[in-house]
Formats: C-alpha cells, sequence, structure tokens
C-alpha cells in the first residue's frame, strides 16, 4: 500500500484522535504510531504569557515540510506522515502542532517524528510572536533548534 | 522581481511585498540586502544585521551568496520560530 501523507496549516484546532484514525484507516500493516503535540504555554521562563500569534510564509510552508516529508518517507520505512501546523493566535492550553508518523516497527516512527519535529522548529517559515504584560514580542530563535536539526546529517 | 517579508523584517520594512528592480551589479542576496538597506530609513533598519537574515528564492532556503538570477519571488525573514 502506498504511504499516506497528510499536510496542513490551518487556523483552526485538529481532534488528535480523528487524526490519527485517519492515518490508520482501513490498514493492517501498522504496527506503532507516534504522536507529538506542540502546545502553547502560560509563560517564558519568568515572564507570564497570554497568547501566541503565528505569522507564516503559506506556498513555502507547505513547500518546505511537504519537503521533509519526503526525506522522512525516503529514510524510514514508514506508512504515514501527518503534519498539522496552526497559524494565527493561540491561547495557553491550545495546541500549535501536531506531527504524526506511523509504521511497522516504533522505532521509525520514533525517529521520524522527532526528525520532523527538529526540521519544523528550524527550517519551516513561521513566526511567534509573544503577548507578553509589557507588550508583544517576536520570539528570539534558539541556536539548540538549529542544533538538534543539524545531528540529522550527521550520520 | 517580487520581493515579500515576513516578520520583523516586514514590521521594520512597513510592507508585506513589493515589486523591485535592481540594478545588474545585484548579483546575490547578500547584494540585496545591501541594496535594500540603502533605500530609506525603514529598510536600514530591517535589514541592519545581515547576518541574522534568512532568505528563501521561489520558496527555497538560499544562502547569502546565491545568486539571484532568475528570481520571481524573494523572501526575507528572521530565522524561524514555529513548531
Amino acid at each position: 500500500m502506498t504511504a499516506n501523507v497528510t499536510i496542513r496549516i490551518q487556523e483552526a484546532d485538529f481532534d488528535i484522535a480523528r487524526e490519527i484514525a485517519a492515518l490508520t484507516k482501513a490498514r493492517t500493516d501498522i504496527g506503532a504510531v507516534v504522536s507529538f503535540s506542540g502546545i502553547c504555554r502560560d509563560s517564558e521562563g519568568d515572564e507570564p504569557i497570554a497568547a501566541l500569534t503565528l505569522e507564516h510564509y503559506p506556498e513555502m510552508a507547505e513547500a518546505e515540510i511537504a519537503r521533509h516529508a519526503e526525506t522522512a518517507m525516503s529514510r524510514w520505512p514508514l506508512t504515514g506522515i501527518s503534519v498539522i501546523h496552526r497559524v494565527g493566535r493561540i491561547v495557553p492550553g491550545e495546541n500549535i502542532v501536531l506531527v504524526l508518523t506511523a509504521s511497522k516497527h516504533r522505532q521509525a516512527a520514533f525517529q521520524a517524528a522527532e526528525f520532523l519535529m527538529d526540521y519544523l522548529k528550524a527550517s519551516a517559515p513561521f513566526w511567534k510572536r509573544e503577548e507578553r504584560p509589557a507588550g508583544t514580542s517576536w520570539v528570539d530563535a534558539h541556536d539548540r533548534d538549529d542544533a538538534a536539526a543539524a545531528r540529522w546529517t550527521k550520520s | 522581481m517580487k520581493v515579500k517579508y515576513f516578520a520583523w523584517v516586514r514590521e521594520r520594512v512597513g510592507k508585506a511585498e513589493e515589486t523591485i528592480e535592481p540594478p545588474a551589479s545585484v548579483r546575490t542576496v547578500d547584494d540585496l540586502i545591501g541594496w535594500l538597506a540603502r533605500r530609506g530609513e525603514t529598510y536600514a533598519h530591517a535589514f541592519e544585521t545581515p547576518r541574522v537574515i534568512r532568505a528563501a528564492i521561489d520558496h527555497a532556503h538560499v544562502k547569502p551568496d546565491a545568486t539571484i538570477a532568475g528570481a520571481r519571488e524573494i523572501a526575507f525573514f528572521p530565522p524561524m520560530t514555529g513548531g
């Protein structure tokens, strides 16, 4: 059977159970599904965060995620990938991003999910702006995110 | 060619996109950043630290030394913070 790849960028929230069901529907060859959700926190360091607003570069975001999904498919024996990234205003407790990976065995699913998240953070064109008590500010990128993505190019 | 700006680069420039016609001497992404920075105060502010600016040509990431010849759309933005 062919692999099932879903990539969506949307303002609306997503239902994780429904997305897993869609990824595994009518298939009996899947032995493992790994699910990662990124959730909006209510603080950064000691400062409270009232909300995040996510801006993106629509055409490039889709292309970039698709490119990394393709790399993951060629690198691990996956039966499916779903990536959903929300944009717009998101308040603490709400979902930001979902990565699902499905495979016969868990190892490929775990590794591919981590690979996809590392690349999403380092190279998918999304930008977060935080609402703090003192005003709004763009979130600074972390070197550790670039380092996390770079480690996949070593082996 | 069309140029797009995102996040704080967009805010500092004061627009999301525009069409530009740089002279032939502007060959690379780095050259273009330098040329844009000289277009006025808002641009100078947006591009004051070229090394933190990321660029994409026709929806793919490129390095500062990438040639802009034949590009339809060039985007400038800060390091990404999605996920």
